[in-house]
Parts: C-alpha cells; structure tokens; sequence
C-alpha cells in the first residue's frame, strides 16, 4: 500500500486570486484583543526584575536554527522532501520499522509456547531442518536476485530488471511452496493448528510470515507487469528499489526466525 | 539496506517516455474531480476535509460514548440498581471505554492533527492524501462495524483491556468480542497508515526555514503521537489476531486450562495499552501549547524543555506498562523496576506542567473560553497526575487494583486532560476552521458546567474507590454503603448528579455550535492575535492553504511578522508593524503559479470498505470474507494503477478555458 503515494502531485494551476475573502471585515464579536495589543511583553516580565524570564523567540532562533543553510538546500531543492529521502521511501522504512513490533509479538508468542505441547508433538519431533535450510537458502538467494533487479532497473536496463524480478519472484514461490509442503507433512504427521500451544503459535507465526512473502510475490510480479509497459521509468524507478526494502525485510525476518525457531533446541 | 541511496537521474534511461497510465479507474470510471456536493466529501483527498470529517465522526461517538456513561450512573446512581441487567451493564462500560479511547479520543486527535499539522508546516496537503482518506474511512467504517454488534447477538463485555479468560468463548459466547477485536484491528489500520503519513509529513513537507525546533508544539507533540502509534499498533494488532484466532480457529492462546500463560494476553495489551495512554493525552498538551502563550500574550516558557519532554515522555511511555499489572504476581524485582520507571515518567509531565504556569506567569491574560478550558486542563490534569503517582509506590496501587479510585484517576487525566483540551481546541480554532467564532457567552456556560460535572462526577470516585467500591460491577448495596462520610451511597449519587450536569454542559457546546453557524457574524482574519503559520492564511483557508507558501524565519512565524521588537536589552517593546490582512494581501500578491494538489479519488473509501466486509466474513460465514478479499484486491490495483491526478478527460468539460481554478488541474501534465 506505501507505494501508492501521491507525494508527487503533478500539475494544478490554481490562480492566486479570487480565494474566498472571509474575515475582512472584522466583527466586533467579544474579542477584542486586536485593538490592544500595542504593548505586549513577549517572554519579558511585566515589571522588571520580578521573574528571570529570558525566553523570548528570537534567542530560540540563535540557539536552535540555521538559517542559512536551510535556505541553501531549499535553493537547490525545490520541493524535494527535507529529509532528502523521498516520501515513498521514508514511508516504507516507517512501516518496516512497525512491521518488526508485530514479527516481535508473534516470535515473542512463539518463544513463549515452544515448550508447550503437553506429551504431543514437539518442536524436536516434527522439524526437517535440512528441508527448511534448502528452502531457506532459496529465500535468501532471492536477496541476491532482488538486489540485481534494483540495480538493472537503476541502470535502465529494462529486460534484465524484468529477468531479476522474475527469478526472485520464482525463489519467493519456491519458498512459500516448500512452506505448504512442509505444513502439509506436519499436519498428516499430526499437528494442527489447535493440537497444542505450539503448534498453534508455530503456524501463527511461520503463516503470518509466509502471508508476507506472498504478498511480496504479488508486488513482484505487479512490477512486472509495470516494467513491461514502461510505467517503471525515471524517477519512478524507485518503486522497485521499495519492493526491494520489503523483499529484503522479509528475509532478514526469517533469518531471525529459522533461527529461533529451527536452530535452536527446545 | 538500499543498494541505491539516491534515485536514479533518467538520462541513463534515455529519453523520459510521458506516462501512459490511465487516468479512468480501471478504464471504466471517470475519476470524481467535482469539487462541491456530497461527492467532494466522500471522494475528497484533501487533508482539511478529511480532518473535519475525523472531527465530526469522532463527535458522534463521543455522544454515543457518553450516552453509555450516562446509562453506567444511572445504574448506580442508588443501591441495587435496575436500570441495566448485569449482561447489558458488562456491555456498556466495555463500549463506553471502547467509544471514548478508539471511537473519541483517537480520530479526535487524528482530527486536529490532519487539519492543523500540514497547515502549522506550511504544507499544502499531507504526503499522501489518498492514505490519508484511507485510513479516515478504515476508521469509521471500523467504529460502525464495532458499534453494529450490539444489534448481532450483543457487544463485547469484557472490559477495555479484555482480559482472559474473560474473553474466551465459554464466558463471552456472543460474537460481541470477535467483532470489537475484528474491528479495533480495522481502526488500528487507519491509525497505523496515518501515524506513516503525519510522520512523512512532518519530516518531509516543511516549508523553508521550517526547522525541526522551530515547529509548533502542536505539530511536535503530533509528531510524536504518531511515532507510539507506529510502534504500539503493531502489538495490539498481534495480540487482537491471537484472540481471533482463539475465539474463531479454536486456537487455545489465553486458555489457562490448556497450559496458556495467563500473563501473555496482559503483557501484549499494555505494551500497546500504556503508550496508548500518552497516544492519547500528548496531542492535548500540544493543543494547550499553542492556546496558553497565544492568550498569556507571552512566547511559551522554555519551548525546548516542553518539546523534549514530550519526547521523553514518548519514550519512558515504553517502559511503564507492568504498572497495570501490580496485582498480577509479576515478582518483586519486575514491580520494583516498573515502579521506578512510572515515578520517572511524572518528571517530564511535571516540567510541562511547570511550564505552562510559567507561560502565564506575568502575562496579559485574556480569559477566553479556549483560555479557561486550557487552564482547566492545567489543573484537572495535575490532580489525576498526582493520583497516578500514588499509583506507581505498588504496594499503595494493589489496593486500589480495580476498585472506583483508578476510575477516577484516570477520568482526571483523559478527560481532564484529552477532553478539556479538545474543547480549548475547538473554541480556539474554530474560527480558523469554519469563519466564525464560538459564542463566548455560551462557551463560557458551557466550560463552568463541564468542569463542575467533571468535578462532581469523578471527584467522589476517589473516595468510593479508597472504601473499596469495585470497578465493574452492576450494583452496590445499602448494608455495605458505609456510614458517615465515608457512605458511599451518598457519593454514588453525587457522582451521577455530576454526570448529567456534565452532558448538559455538553449540550450547550452543541447548542453553541448550531448557534453560531446560524447568527454569529463572520469572524476577522486573526481574532486571538495568533502566533503560528495555520493563521497566515484565510478562514477556513483555501483548498491549497497558502498562496505562496511562507518562508520560516523564527519560532511563531506569524507572530514576528506582525510585531517588532523594538526594546534595548533585555526590554521587550513590541511595536506592531503589519495586520494578519497585509500580510495575507502580500502573500496573495505574490501567489505560486503552479500549484500542485492531488485529485479526488475512489479508490481509498473501496478499499477501506472492503475491510468489514471481511470482518463480517471472519465472524459470522466464511464466503463473505472471501468477497471482500477481491473487493480488497481490486481496490488495491486500481488505486495503485491511479495516478494521482486525473487526467483531462475526466473534467466535464473537457477543456477548460485557461485560468479558471481548479478545472484546469492537470492541463499540464
């Protein structure tokens, strides 16, 4: 959803003049502190000496500001974004940053219930760790492929950055595809979702992680989609670079999953 | 990791191909670019409509919220009480604190911050509009699909926090539960795409010269808010799913009897539920930051001390949450630790407070009715502040654990603290917002009567609840009232007189309301004598905010504009030297040629309405959900296909004469 910014509206003209002109004519209602206002001791004290108050505005503005250099950026920038980074890709680093609370929820469940199986299949058991290391492999190999897509797309190189994103969006499937097979097995050795407070937590959170894997295929293939139709140019290039801070996201959350999960014995 | 930093230039792309992507939805809309009517509302992307509508929206359920309260004193207004049964009585106080935290406070807050946060910036719209509608109609599409389980079976009953094994199954049968978790998850989305888009907002759209510390308070504390949203949502979104899963999939999360932890649930809701508290009360304090120093006549005391504490206490906030769960058997080093840390978190609390006074401290006061709610805040707060402190010593806090006088205690911060200061907002900005002041007269009735039934309501709650009236329950009895002073039966019915001198105090802000749209005369253009950027611009300002947006050369922009200051030293002598109407008349004469806003859009209230379709599926029939996931789908494509401004085409008529407005958005591109 991030992506869908309108942080770059185009073009609007919109005359300056004939705005609605409200408030010229002041009213006289029950304020009537613009008459009076001559005097007004900003941040001093009425009489002097009582209080120590040296708080007026302009001694913030030494203390805290620099205005010229902020005007030197905003002379070269236009209305590029202060920060530098781009709206769209600030966004998705927020959201990433949201997204390792709820991954830290669900592994903190997990790592709470690992033990919890009542005498029924446990962690120990049911694990095919050199199945999931394969599939792991393949999922971080994506990363790599990720990375030559964004760096194709960079170089304008339309049909190796369609060639990227297709091999990684095949790794991502290869991957969720071994996660099928593997809850399959699991289920038909028999766990299911609600066999124990293990099992429910382990499929809480290997599903919740595989949901995003998907979702990152769908985008993926989108932006193939996109590419093909040469909506993926210049500045807009950048949506697969955001594509890519997801994809890399997801992987670095199942290196710390396989981890806890898999490689660590209960 | 980014492989690429910086985006790429496009002359490695050769020549920029012009965009071919379709400006219809999907090839078979028209995009809705009308600009007046119901349409201009529903579709709308701008951030002042959307704020108004939060406003609105959230008004609603502050009535629905504090008809529940008021059927919650009735029932104990005397001993065995027969108002409610003790089902119907669970559902009402569980909905009226779900109404008052999620349905009021937050979209209240969300209210303010989208129509005054890009304005305070010097922005024309927030970084992303159609998110920004999004998530104002993900929240009231959430608010209606909570509210509509009280005609499917029954509400939740569980209490805000929902504790286990209360909401399991065997003691909540109804689908009350599933639908308040089903729904908070879908309000919880609206808060989650807001928090990412005021924050892009705020770090991204200033204006020149707008430095970090030279921002509003307001739009500090916003800022803020937004960052403990970002992180606390994510948690109640994991443990609300769990509860889902236990109460539809069969899953045995909170069940004790199956071997669950009993403390998981707790844990997981106060990581998010203490945050939440500061979620609520700090864009208060960023309203009453900018209503003080602009009716003391003074610059507000120590604007970094006040910024940096707000900062602080966002952080701290993260620290403090097993201070709900003394009661709990957590184990004496984790409540020393968490005792500790909810003492620190009253310093930062205290310097804001301390500030404010100093704010007023030797000002020209000009006791409005923003001013007097402001100065109730001040005082209201401080009482539930110090209530909170006798909070944090543990032994003291288990026993008050669940009895009326954490009631009160926390009464005195929201609605001393979040809801006083809405009304300071309201009276203070409604001018800017609609053209015309508040009656003062009224208003003045208005905040007497409020801050008396607060009083009277919540004041007597600290000593039911020290005699040991419980939280939750339907009714008290005589034989137990106690004697003397200490009766509680004599306070109880102080308490629901209070209540309902409270709702009229409220009925009056409503009457003022209609009143004023039908009499008063139009407002002037700075009738408080203004301090910040949102009162550089017309009232209610155009749809583009500024004409040329302003360059920032000091804390209160607008303030120095208007007055110079012409003392030695340390004198302060200000001699005023432009009217808020030069400096609008300047800033028109100079306005921007190329303006660029967003156009309306379908997409964000599809999508958002897709998403109690599919919480009506997970509830009650499978296929439903089904349904709703292709709504989702689709709307997600289309939007995401959707450039941000329509085309031509889609204007009727197609090809404005050059000049007129908004018809010609886009003409350009």
């Amino acid at each position: 959803m991030s992506d869908a910014g309108a942080g770059r509206p185009a073009d609007e003209k919109t005359p300056g003049e004939g705005a609605p002109d409200l408030g010229n004519e002041p009213a006289d209602t029950t304020n009537t502190v613009t008459e009076t206002i001559d005097e007004i001791p900003m941040g001093g004290v009425p009489e002097p000496g009582a209080t120590p108050t040296v708080d007026t505005g302009e001694e913030r503005t030494h203390l805290t500001d620099m205005p010229e250099e902020t005007a030197d950026r905003d002379a070269h920038g236009g209305d590029a974004g202060t920060t530098g980074i781009s709206n769209n890709k600030l966004a998705m680093w927020l959201f990433l940053g949201s997204e390792c609370l709820l991954f830290g929820g669900l592994i903190s469940t997990y790592m709470l219930y690992r033990g919890r199986h009542s005498g029924s299949l446990g962690p120990d058991q049911i694990y095919d760790l050199p199945f999931t290391s394969v599939s792991s492999f393949v999922l971080l190999m994506s990363s790599l492929t990720m990375v030559l897509a964004v760096s194709s797309v960079a170089r304008g190189d339309i049909r190796n950055t369609k060639l990227w994103l297709c091999i990684t969006a095949l790794l991502g499937a290869t991957f969720v595809g071994g996660q099928v097979y593997e809850f399959t097995t699991f289920y038909r050795e028999g766990l299911g979702f609600t066999t124990s407070l293990f099992s429910s937590s382990f499929y809480t959170l290997t599903g919740f992680h595989g949901v995003h894997v998907t979702v990152g295929i769908i985008m993926l293939l989108a932006l193939v989609g996109m590419v093909s139709r040469d909506r993926v140019t210049g500045d807009r290039s950048e949506v697969v670079e955001l594509v890519g801070l997801y994809w890399h996201f997801v992987d670095i959350v199942w290196i710390v999953i396989f981890t806890l999960v898999y490689l660590i014995p209960a | 990791m980014a492989i690429i930093e910086r985006p790429v230039p496009a002359t490695v792309a050769g020549p920029v191909a012009p965009t071919v992507t379709p400006s219809s939805s999907l090839g078979v809309f028209r995009r809705p670019v009308t600009s007046s009517g119901w349409t201009s509302w529903v579709f709308t992307v701008d951030h002042k409509k959307i704020g108004i509508m939060y406003g609105v929206s959230a008004m609603v359920f502050f009535l629905v919220g504090g008809i529940e309260a008021l059927l919650i004193r009735a029932q104990l207004a005397a001993a065995d009480g027969t108002v409610l049964t003790a089902d119907v009585y669970n559902q009402m106080f569980t909905m009226h604190a779900t109404s008052m935290v999620f349905l009021f406070a937050m979209p209240m807050a969300a209210a303010f911050g989208n129509y005054f946060l890009p304005l305070q910036l010097g922005a024309r719209d927030v970084a992303f509009p159609r998110i920004n509608a999004f998530g104002f109609w993900s929240f009231l599409f959430g608010a209606i699909f909570i509210n509509t389980s009280w005609i499917l079976g029954g509400a939740a009953d569980g209490g805000w926090f929902m504790y286990a094994p209360n909401s399991g199954v065997p003691f909540s049968p109804t689908n009350g539960i599933d639908m308040w978790a089903v729904g908070l998850v879908i309000t919880g989305i609206a808060s989650q795409t807001g928090a990412i888009n005021l924050i892009v907002t705020a770090l991204n759209m200033r204006t020149r010269g707008m430095s970090l510390m030279r921002m509003p308070v307001f739009t500090w504390m916003i800022l803020v808010v937004q960052f403990l949203l970002l992180f606390a949502i994510p948690v109640i979104t994991v443990a609300l799913t769990l509860l889902i899963f236990q109460r539809q999939f069969g899953a045995t999360f909170f069940s004790v009897d199956a071997g669950a932890d009993p403390l998981l649930w707790q844990h997981l809701f106060w990581i998010f539920g203490h945050p939440e508290v500061y979620i609520l009360v700090l864009p208060s304090f960023g309203i009453i930051s900018e209503v003080l120093p602009v009716f003391s006549r003074k610059p507000l005391f120590g604007y970094p001390f006040v910024v940096f504490s707000g900062a602080a206490i966002g952080f701290v906030g993260w620290g403090v949450w097993a201070h709900h769960m003394f009661a709990s058997g957590l184990g004496p080093v984790s409540v020393a630790v968490f005792s500790v840390s909810t003492m620190v978190i009253a310093v930062p609390t205290g310097v804001k407070i301390i500030n404010w006074t100093l704010t007023m401290w030797g000002g020209k006061l000009v006791f409005s009715t923003a001013m007097l709610f402001a100065i109730g805040l001040v005082v209201q707060f401080t009482i539930g502040g110090l209530s909170g402190v006798t909070h944090s010593v543990a032994p003291s806090d288990t026993q008050q654990t669940d009895t009326y006088y954490i009631v009160a205690h926390f009464h005195y911060v929201l609605f001393g603290g979040a809801v006083l200061s809405f009304f300071a907002g309201f009276y203070y900005w409604w001018p800017k917002v609609f053209g015309k002041c508040l009656s003062e007269r009224l208003g003045k009735w208005n905040f007497w009567l409020m801050i008396v039934g607060m009083n009277m309501t919540f004041g007597p709650m600290h000593i039911t609840g020290l005699q040991g009236q419980p939280r939750r329950m339907y009714i008290w009895t005589e034989e137990r009232a106690g004697e003397g002073f200490f009766n509680i039966a004599f306070w109880n019915r102080i308490s629901s007189i209070g209540a309902f001198i409270l709702a009229v105090g409220i009925l009056l802000f409503l009457i003022n309301v209609v009143y004023t749209h039908r009499r008063a005369p139009i407002a002037p253009l700075d009738p408080w004598d203004a301090r910040t950027l949102e009162w550089m611009t017309t009232s209610p300002p155009k749809e583009h905010n500024f004409d040329s947006l302003p360059t920032v050369h000091a804390l209160d922009e607008f303030f120095h504009r208007k007055y110079e200051d012409v003392g030695q030293g340390d004198e302060h002598d200000l001699r005023q030297v432009a009217t808020a109407e030069e400096i609008l008349a300047e800033q028109e004469a100079n306005a921007d040629h190329h303006i660029h806003l967003p156009s309306p859009s379908y997409w964000p209230i599809v999508l958002a309405f897709s998403l109690p379709i599919i919480g009506y599926g997970i509830v009650f029939e499978r296929v439903i959900a089904i349904v709703g996931a292709v709504i989702l789908v689709l709307a997600m494509f289309g939007w995401a296909l959707e450039p941000s401004v329509a085309d031509d085409s889609d204007y009727d008529p197609p090809e404005p004469e050059p000049g007129t407005g908004l018809a010609t958005v886009g003409s350009t591109a």
